[in-house]
């Protein structure tokens, strides 16, 4: 592999779940079946070394997609190539020597500890199913090293998860995510059960360990101004479908789809930036009904009967890939059209 | 006249390990049309000082000192049944949850029609009238027929504004909002925090508004009190505390909450975490977080004194040591 091969690929991904009735009360009832596209056609690739962020509220199928890289769930097509190798289609937990080298951190750091461990062993056991220090001596060593490398003690190895607060658990989860050497970790939001003052903690101690272990991040958040922080690279999801993928200086600076502008406009900001500012209306439409055409076109202030009936495609507008007929077409008056340009 | 007051307000638990301090000599005043933000981390006592202003505080926690004051007449030593009839009629609230805050098998106008027909003595037809006014006010659609319809029936950002409806429904003076946009989108947060902005200014109620997410309290509040470890370390207008924060715990809260725009290479940091409350240090809270601390820090407690264009609990400002 050369270093410009990007480490994750993903191609087509998508995850149909079924939420349909039983088949007597279809019968009865004489209702279809129904289906949520939580993932819907998503393409994306990370450079090693590099965080890509996935934004959007909830709904959109960004913890989804976590959840289909770490193989917690099974895509309903598309592909995962994760350093040459595929992953879509493989078992859980397979290929070993592949899985060893991606982990994830959760976002809550109650619920992601099990209480009646001792943190030493639940920074161990990745190691010990991975078989990477079988020698318990050995692995307590690691584990002693792992802890204060995270910035907290050796001795708090002893201790129980319910001993630490938030931001301490969070630091157990991430030495637990980085003790079989991953190259690549998931985080689907690290940060938003902590407070502030802890939070700044957390994403410097993440960018830290990528400066030194070279880890490459899919980082999943709502929040703009911390994914701003952390990433080199954002993409914007709405309803199962990237809108908007870009550098990260470019989504903010030049933000292209009428989505990204919306969020950009909406995140409040100590700045006062926004305070008197008139609000756009609506609200995320339920998924499994989405709109036909753009999903986002109830929402857009500048949609046309091409939004409404036909679906755009996620195209190249210079520096960013953007799914809107808008910005494609020119109407946008903001940047012309260089669809096909790669 | 100052709507309310709160003096030197604490609030207790007993447990069996002995007595818990959840919030200490809380002062406060909240004029008349006035938006005031309670900001802090959790556990720090913003929620809890709500719930002692409204008489919500489970027991066995019991205000142990101080005074709270709507209107200049003592609301913290009512009874029971006199202290529900200021709750909803000169007090509203609004809640983090709104599926929880609201009655699920009740419609919305049922709802409604019952608060105000309960404080305004409004007749039924009449109440309903209104009903349908501030179903309209809070921005539902087709609020002739949403009035009959059921909580289930309508999105997280819809119920929020019926929850607001509710609030203001009986014309309250005062309205304590806890988190009141922590369950919803980004975007449909905006949308309420504009909402409620523009209702009180109407109405001319009051509001506190409690949260943990300073972008809020910079949109919406025109004062904003700071707490830390049970007590107020600083209040002041808004823009001033945000731009030139007086404690040192201000200042690096205000420090550590990522931006948007240029990125720092390094986010500035609080080193530890807020105390419990069982495990509160000597002296200032703060003390050992605190890259100013000084001797008296860890042996005094400071008071809440005049600093800046509001007041702050710091011995630094008594040194002539303002927080850059």
């Amino acid at each position: 592999m050369t270093a410009d091969t990007p480490l994750l690929e993903v191609r087509g991904l998508k995850k149909v779940f079924d939420l349909s009735r039983p088949f007597i009360n279809r019968l009865i009832e004489r209702a279809g079946r129904q289906y949520v596209h939580a993932v819907d056609g998503v393409d994306f690739s990370i450079p090693r070394g590099q965080t890509l962020s996935l934004v959007g509220e909830s709904g959109c199928g960004k913890s989804t997609v976590a959840k289909l890289l770490m193989g917690l769930q099974g895509p309903s097509a598309g592909s995962i190539r994760f350093d040459g190798v595929e992953l879509a289609g493989q078992p859980a937990g397979h290929p070993a020597a592949t899985r060893r080298r991606m982990q994830m951190i959760f976002q809550d750091p109650y619920a992601s500890l099990n209480p009646r461990w001792r943190v030493a062993r639940v920074i161990g056991e990745p190691m010990k199913s991975f078989a990477t220090h079988p020698d318990p001596t050995e692995r307590r060593r690691e584990v002693d090293r792992l802890l204060e490398f995270v910035g907290l003690s050796a001795a708090d190895g002893d201790k129980f998860p319910h001993e630490f607060s938030g931001g301490q658990r969070q630091r157990i989860s991430i030495a637990r995510a980085i003790s079989t050497k991953p190259e690549f970790l998931v985080c689907d939001e690290p940060t938003s059960a902590l407070d502030v003052s802890v939070q700044a903690q957390i994403l410097n101690l993440m960018r830290e360990l990528q400066r030194e272990l070279g880890l490459t991040y899919l980082f999943i958040s709502h929040d703009l101004a911390v994914v701003n922080y952390i990433s080199d690279w954002i993409g914007v999801m709405y309803l199962g479908r990237l809108v908007e993928l870009a550098p990260a200086a470019e989504i903010f600076a030049r933000p292209q789809h009428p989505y990204t502008k919306l969020l950009l406009e909406t995140v409040p900001d100590i700045s006062m930036a926004h305070r008197d500012m008139e609000r756009p209306a609506g609200e995320v439409p339920n998924p499994i009904t989405p709109p036909p055409g753009c999903h986002f076109n109830p929402r857009c202030p500048l949609a046309n009967d091409r939004c409404r009936t036909e679906p755009p495609a996620f195209d190249w507008s210079g520096p960013a890939r953007v799914r809107c007929h808008l910005v494609h077409e020119g109407r946008d008056g903001a940047r012309p059209a260089l669809a096909g340009v790669a | 006249m100052t709507l309310l007051s709160v003096e030197n307000l604490t609030v207790e638990f007993p447990t069996r390990n002995g007595v818990l301090t959840a919030i200490e000599d809380v002062t406060l005043t909240v004029e008349p049309g006035e938006i005031l933000g309670m900001v802090g981390e959790s556990g720090a006592g913003k929620s809890m000082t709500g719930a002692a202003i409204i008489g919500l505080i489970e027991p066995p926690g019991r205000i142990a000192r101080g005074e709270i004051r709507l209107e200049g007449e003592r609301i913290d030593n009512l009874p029971r049944e006199a202290m529900r009839r200021v709750r909803g009629r000169r007090i509203g609230a609004i809640f983090q949850d709104p599926l929880t805050s609201l009655n699920p098998v009740l419609t919305v106008g049922e709802q409604l029609i019952e608060t105000i027909h309960t404080h305004l003595k409004l007749p039924r037809a009449e109440a309903r009238e209104s009903a349908i006014d501030w179903l309209r006010r809070v921005g539902i659609p087709a609020p002739e027929k949403r009035i009959d319809t059921y909580p289930h029936q309508y999105s997280g950002g819809m119920r929020q504004r019926v929850v607001i409806a509710l609030a203001l429904c009986a014309e309250p003076r005062l309205i304590i909002a806890d988190e009141p946009t922590t369950a919803l989108d980004v975007s449909v947060q905006a949308q309420i925090i504009a909402l409620l902005r523009k209702l009180c200014k109407e109405t001319g109620a009051s509001v506190i508004l409690v949260t943990h997410d300073m972008g809020v309290i910079a949109e919406t509040a025109d004062r904003v009190a700071v707490m830390y470890a049970g007590r107020i370390v600083e209040i002041g207008p808004v823009a001033e505390v945000i731009r030139n924060p007086q404690h040192p715990y201000t200042a690096g809260l205000m420090a550590s909450i990522p931006r948007i725009g240029p990125r720092p290479e390094v986010l500035p940091q609080i080193e530890g975490a807020m105390p419990r409350l069982n495990a509160r240090p000597q002296g200032c809270a703060f003390n050992p977080r605190c890259p100013k601390r000084i001797e008296l820090c860890v042996r005094v407690r400071p008071d809440l004194i005049a600093a800046g264009q509001g007041a702050a609990a710091c011995h630094l400002i008594n040194e002539k040591e303002a927080v850059a």
